[in-house]
């Protein structure tokens, strides 16, 4: 435990201290993943940074690969990706690691976001490594979108005209803001081209911003379940070896259940039409983009009007910025919360409704037996209580709730729950 | 020091340094400004996507009550040849019922001014032919279209566009 208050770590081997003399990575590591002194209270829920890290790797290494036999031209697109998966050895894993990849990276993502929200990681001092998170989110989405366009099937066509079409509601530049995403009159030739080019772009950019979201991590280090500062070494352990061991047990759960899916249900979590060719003169019957957007896009449609419906899907995202500023309550953890606590259980309960109408056809009904409920109004529902939940449940909540007594510190609580 | 060429002034006034400063500052902001342009310029539609931009349609073969889909721009442009009754249904709606207020009559004018009730052109987005007035359905966000491809029911704020086009003769349509 000595060098965790400061010695410099020192090296054995020739080369390394060579090394290390002239340019720190390995004092770096040592002391930022070896010594790191984290709370001693974690629980599963803290792997998922280190998940969502692996899958962002993962990402990047089968898409590298995929690039070298992908064309991105939308007369050849199609056809090389069914090349891949037929003729290219080991293609087709590489391309149902990718795909598949996308939705589980988000799994990892949302359960991280939720872990957060439950435990608020969110609050001061950690309020900058919060936002470089939504950052990420965001990016992600538009890697996802800009990926889902490249093998120019029926949904990638039509997605990527409903999207970029959104930008048509800017007021007076609109229509010129979309030709000039196009770089055409339509999606096109052009479109795929530069979707292509910035798909390989922004996951570069993801890792820039991650690397950001770990120093600013690395700064005041961790929250825990209970939401209080480790006071003391009695309340941490070393990073190494004990959560690299937690994260290493969590990740190898997460990539079995993640191998189940590339190699048994590849297709389960996406949209059968995008195997038929893009056909701008057909429109698909439904167009929906994968489940990972699903509340977001149900928010774009609950909303009578289209501009109005762009900035409630963009402002979804955009309140996450300031929840910081927006939860007054100064306990973090939801164990010490115990009427937030139910309410963070809603909104994850909303935002899977949101998710269920954004899957269904705006004039589907809801068949309950008694009574019929239009989704449309499902949405509305959903979509108002989403923001309720940002913009009046947390500020008020915050001033009225009585929180629990709180333990005097981590080693007191963890130590006092094993005697029980 | 009296004759220093850069006095520090006592009452606070600019100085040839600060205006040296400043310029240069604003003559780095407008030559930024015009590096960036070629950039955001390029991805406008090139040369020859811009040449692409007509197409001419026959529509002799084209029965009453028929509509053709053509590729324009890459878009689906429909052409409609509408019924009487289509029409009249068309003309009778009131201009406070519609939420992008046209004239029916204004939406079926080629650009020689000619009013040709019959033939209904419209760049079709997302369009489906279907729905409850007649029209079009768009299945992306529940938008209802009536018979002039005016918008009457859901979130789109605008009817379905008229592309401008021109009769050469009475079955030849120049689109573009």
């Amino acid at each position: 435990m000595a060098s965790q208050h400061g010695a410099p770590p020192v090296f054995n081997n020739k080369v390394i201290a060579w090394i290390d003399y002239r340019l720190p990575i390995f004092s770096y590591i040592e002391k930022e993943y070896h010594h790191f002194p984290t709370p001693r209270n974690f629980n599963y829920f803290w792997n998922f940074g280190a998940i969502a890290t692996v899958m962002l790797v993962l990402m990047i290494v089968t898409g590298i690969v995929l690039a070298m036999n992908y064309q991105p031209n939308s007369e050849l697109a199609f056809d090389s990706v069914e090349r891949i998966m037929r003729d290219v050895p080991s293609g087709w894993m590489m391309r149902y690691m990718h795909m598949t990849g996308a939705s589980f990276f988000f799994v990892a993502v949302y359960i991280h976001i939720f872990r957060g929200l439950y435990y608020g990681s969110y609050k001061a001092p950690r309020e900058l490594l919060w936002i470089l998170g939504v950052v990420i989110l965001l990016l992600m989405m538009a890697t996802a979108f800009l990926g889902y366009v490249l093998p120019w099937g029926q949904m990638s066509f039509w997605g990527a005209t409903v999207i970029t079409n959104l930008f048509s509601a800017i007021p007076l530049v609109g229509e010129s803001v979309v030709t000039w995403l196009w770089g055409g009159f339509a999606v096109d030739n052009p479109t795929l081209n530069r979707f292509f080019a910035l798909h390989y772009l922004l996951p570069f950019i993801i890792v820039a911003v991650v690397a950001l979201h770990v120093v600013a991590l690395h700064v005041h280090g961790s929250n825990n379940p209970l939401g209080i500062d480790p006071k003391g070494p009695q309340d941490t352990v070393p990073f190494h070896p004990y959560y690299t061991m937690k994260d290493g047990f969590g990740l190898t759960i997460f990539m079995i259940i993640y191998a189940g899916f590339v190699f048994f249900a590849p297709n389960l979590l996406g949209e059968p039409v995008n195997y038929v060719p893009a056909n701008p003169l057909v429109t698909p019957n439904e167009i929906v983009p994968e489940w990972y957007l699903l509340p977001f896009y149900a928010i774009l449609r609950a909303i009578p009007d289209k501009l109005g419906g762009v900035i409630a899907m963009f402002g979804s995202i955009a309140v996450l910025f300031v929840l910081p500023w927006l939860d007054t309550s100064r306990v973090r953890s939801c164990t010490f919360r115990p009427i937030y606590k139910w309410f963070v259980f809603v909104l994850v309960i909303d935002a899977l409704v949101l998710g269920y109408c954004g899957a269904h056809s705006p004039d589907a009904v809801l068949d309950l037996g008694l009574i019929k409920v239009p989704l449309l109004a499902v949405a509305r529902v959903g979509t108002l209580y989403y923001f309720f939940h940002f913009l009046v449940l947390l500020p008020v909540l915050g001033k009225i709730e009585r929180p629990l007594p709180m333990p005097p510190s981590i080693a007191d609580a963890v130590l006092k729950k094993k005697a029980v | 020091m009296a004759s220093s060429s850069i006095p520090a002034d006592a009452h606070g006034d600019p100085t040839r340094r600060d205006f040296l400063m400043v310029a240069t500052g604003a003559l780095a902001a407008v030559g930024g400004i015009a590096t960036a342009w070629p950039f955001i310029d390029n991805l406008n539609p090139a040369a020859d996507t811009l040449a692409l931009s007509s197409v001419e349609v026959d529509v002799k073969a084209i029965a009453v009550g028929q509509a053709i889909t053509v590729k324009w721009r890459g878009k689906p442009v429909f052409i409609r040849h509408r019924t009487p009754e289509e029409i009249k249904e068309a003309d009778a709606v009131k201009l406070v019922d519609l939420p992008d207020p046209q004239t029916d009559n204004s939406r079926v004018t080629d650009t020689a001014k000619k009013v040709r009730p019959e033939w209904l052109i419209l760049i079709g987005k997302q369009g489906d032919p279907r729905g409850e007035y007649g029209g079009w359905y768009c299945p992306c966000h529940g938008s209802q279209y009536d018979t002039s491809g005016r918008i009457r029911k859901g979130p789109a704020p605008k009817n379905l566009e008229v592309p401008d086009y021109l009769f050469s003769s009475d079955t030849l349509v120049k689109i573009g």
